[in-house]
C-alpha cells in the first residue's frame, strides 16, 4: 500500500506544484516508485513543471469518467525509471471531480506505488478538499508571510477535521510544514517572518525551509524539476527535505545570510 | 440575529390561554406562521402552580408557535424541560441577581428582592470539554453547559465559546467568550494572551484594545467586575 501525500497551502501561488515535482523526483530518485498527481482541474500546471506537457494524451478526468484506463493515462517520466505523473484536465472544471472517482484512481494507485504524491490546487474548495481527503501525510507549503501562514493554518483545521482519517476516527494525517521562497536578507530586515516566528504559530514539524531561488524559475521553464539541479540552493534543500520525509536527521541549511568571504567566492556557495 | 417571541405568562389557565391566543393570532394570522417562540414562566406568580409544559407547548403549537426555549428560575420548570430536551434559559434580570448572590448573603438577597419569586436555580453541573489538539483558525468550539479547557494553541481566526470559564494552556490568539448564556461570574485564563478577542458575558475588547494591555503576551486571568473587564497577571 503506499503512502498518500498531499502537497497544500490554502493560499496559491506558494510553490505547491514546485514542492510536488521536486518531491516526488526526490523519492523517485531515492529508489521509491511514485506518482505525480495534478489536482488543479482546469489549470493544469506539473505536466509542465515536470516537462512532459506534450505526451499528455488521457488525464485524471478520462479516469474518473471511465474514458481510458490509468495504465493509459499514467505518463512515464523520460529521466526516472521509477516515476510516473496523472496530469489534470485542461478543459473540465472542478466539478468533474467527485469524491467517489478520486477514490477509486487512488486506491488502484495505491496497489502500484510506494508514493502517491496530491499536488493540490490553492483554495479550501472541492479540489483542495479533495486532494487531502485521502492523505495519509500533507506537507504544508507556507511562504513566510502573514496571509500565507493564516491560510496554512486554516488549512491544517481542515486537514485535521475534513479528511478521510479524521472521518473514520484513524490516526490523524501526519502534518509537515514547509516554509518555501525563504528569503534570510528579507527577514533580517524585518520584511518576512523568520523560521522561528512562523513554526511558533503553525506548531508542527519543520520539513525544510526553500530558498527564494532563480534556479526554481530556470527549471520550470526548462521543464526539469529543481531538485535535479544539484548545484543550486534550492534543489539541495529539497533534497534535504526528501531525505527528512524518509526519517533521517539532517540539519536545516540555508537560513541565514549568505556572507560573501573569499573563500566562499572562490570556492562557490558550499 | 434570529427573531424569537417571548410569551410571558402571567397565568395558568390553559383554556384561557387559548383563547388569549387564538384573538391575538386572529390579529395577523401571518406573522404568527411558525414563529419561534421562548415561553417565559419566570414571572409566573407561585400561586398559579406548576405548568404542564408538554400541554403548553402543544397548545402553542396549535396557533402556530414553535417553541425554541423555556425562560424559568424554578427547580420543576427547569426539571420539566430538560425531560423534554428543551433549552433552559435564565430568568430575565438573573445578572443582577447572581452579582447579588456572589457578594451579599441569602438573607440579604431575599430582602433586597422581595417579591421575586425565588432565586435562581444554579445550571446544572456539565464535565468540562477538554480538547487536547492545537484549535486553527476556522474552527470553534463550544462547551455548552460548562467549562472549556484548550490543552494546545489557539490560532487566529478560531473561537471558544462556553456557557462557564475558559482554559487555554497554549499561546492564545482567537477568541474566547466566556459566559456566553449571560454568566457573568464566568472568567477566562490564557497561558499567554494574544487574543483577538476576549468576551465574558457579552462584555468584551478587541485586539487594539488588548494590544495596549500590559498583560499583552503574557499569563493572564480574565473577569468581569460590573461591566468592565478586569485583566490581570496570573
Ligand atoms: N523557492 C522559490 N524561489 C523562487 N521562486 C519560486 C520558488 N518556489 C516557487 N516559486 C515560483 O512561484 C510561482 C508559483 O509556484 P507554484 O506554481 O509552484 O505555486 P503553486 O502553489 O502550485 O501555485 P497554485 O496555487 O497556482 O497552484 C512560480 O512562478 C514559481 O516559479
Ligand atoms: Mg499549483
Amino acid at each position: 500500500m503506499a503512502k498518500i501525500l498531499v502537497v497544500t497551502s490554502g493560499k496559491g501561488g506558494v510553490g505547491k506544484t514546485t514542492t510536488s515535482a521536486a518531491i516526488g523526483t526526490g523519492l523517485a530518485l531515492r529508489g521509491h516508485k511514485t506518482v505525480i498527481v495534478d489536482f488543479d482541474v482546469g489549470l493544469r500546471n506539473l505536466d509542465l513543471i515536470m516537462g512532459c506537457e506534450r505526451r499528455v494524451v488521457y488525464d485524471f478526468v478520462n479516469v474518473i469518467n471511465n474514458e481510458a484506463t490509468l495504465t493509459q493515462a499514467l505518463i512515464k517520466d523520460k529521466r526516472l525509471e521509477n516515476l510516473y505523473v496523472l496530469a489534470a484536465s485542461q478543459t473540465r472544471d472542478k466539478d468533474a471531480l467527485t469524491k467517489e472517482g478520486v477514490g477509486k484512481v487512488i486506491d488502484e494507485l495505491s496497489q502500484n506505488f510506494e508514493y502517491v504524491i496530491c499536488d493540490s490546487p490553492a483554495g479550501i474548495e472541492t479540489g483542495a478538499h479533495l486532494a487531502m481527503y485521502f492523505a495519509d501525510e500533507a506537507i504544508v507549503v507556507t511562504n513566510p508571510e502573514v496571509s500565507s501562514v493564516r491560510d496554512s493554518d486554516r488549512m491544517l483545521g481542515l486537514l485535521a477535521s475534513k479528511s478521510r482519517r479524521a472521518e473514520q476516527g484513524l490516526e490523524p494525517i501526519k502534518e509537515r510544514l514547509l516554509l518555501t521562497r525563504y528569503n534570510p536578507e528579507r527577514v533580517t530586515k524585518g520584511e518576512m517572518l523568520g523560521v522561528e516566528d512562523v513554526e511558533e504559530i503553525l506548531a508542527i514539524n519543520l520539513l525544510g525551509v526553500i530558498p527564494e531561488s532563480q534556479a526554481v524559475l530556470k527549471a520550470s521553464n526548462q521543464g526539469v524539476p529543481v531538485i535535479l539541479d544539484e548545484q543550486s540552493d534550492a534543489g539541495q534543500a529539497y533534497g534535504d527535505a526528501v531525505d527528512r520525509l524518509l526519517g533521517k536527521d539532517v540539519p536545516h541549511r540555508f537560513l541565514d545570510v549568505q556572507k560573501k568571504g573569499l573563500m566562499q567566492r572562490l570556492f562557490g556557495a558550499r | 440575529m434570529l427573531a424569537t417571541t417571548i410569551l410571558e405568562l402571567s397565568h395558568n389557565d390553559l383554556a384561557r390561554l387559548d383563547r388569549q391566543l387564538e384573538e391575538k393570532v386572529a390579529q395577523a394570522p401571518a406573522f404568527f406562521e411558525n414563529i419561534p417562540l421562548i415561553i417565559a414562566v419566570d414571572k409566573l406568580p407561585e400561586a398559579e402552580g406548576q405548568i404542564d409544559l408538554a400541554a403548553l407547548m402543544q397548545l402553542c403549537g396549535k396557533h402556530g408557535l414553535r417553541t425554541l426555549a423555556l425562560r424559568a428560575g424554578r427547580e420543576e420548570d427547569i426539571a420539566a424541560a430538560s425531560a423534554l430536551e428543551l433549552p433552559v434559559l435564565p430568568p430575565s434580570g438573573a445578572r443582577e441577581k447572581l452579582i447579588e448572590l456572589v457578594e451579599a448573603r441569602q438573607a440579604a438577597a431575599e430582602a433586597v428582592a422581595p417579591a421575586e419569586p425565588e432565586k435562581p436555580k444554579e445550571p446544572e453541573r456539565k464535565p468540562s470539554k477538554v480538547i487536547n489538539h492545537p484549535v486553527r483558525g476556522g474552527q470553534q468550539i463550544y462547551a455548552a453547559d460548562g467549562d472549556l479547557v484548550v490543552l494546545g494553541p489557539v490560532s487566529a481566526g478560531a473561537e471558544l465559546l462556553a456557557d462557564g470559564n475558559i482554559h487555554i494552556y497554549g499561546p492564545m490568539r482567537g477568541r474566547a467568550l466566556a459566559g456566553v448564556k449571560g454568566d457573568t461570574g464566568a472568567q477566562i485564563f490564557c497561558q499567554q494572551m494574544g487574543a483577538e478577542m476576549l468576551s465574558i458575558a457579552g462584555i468584551y475588547k478587541v485586539a487594539e484594545d488588548l494590544r495596549r494591555d500590559p498583560q499583552w503576551g503574557r499569563s493572564v486571568h480574565v473577569s468581569l467586575s460590573g461591566d468592565v473587564l478586569n485583566i490581570t497577571r496570573l
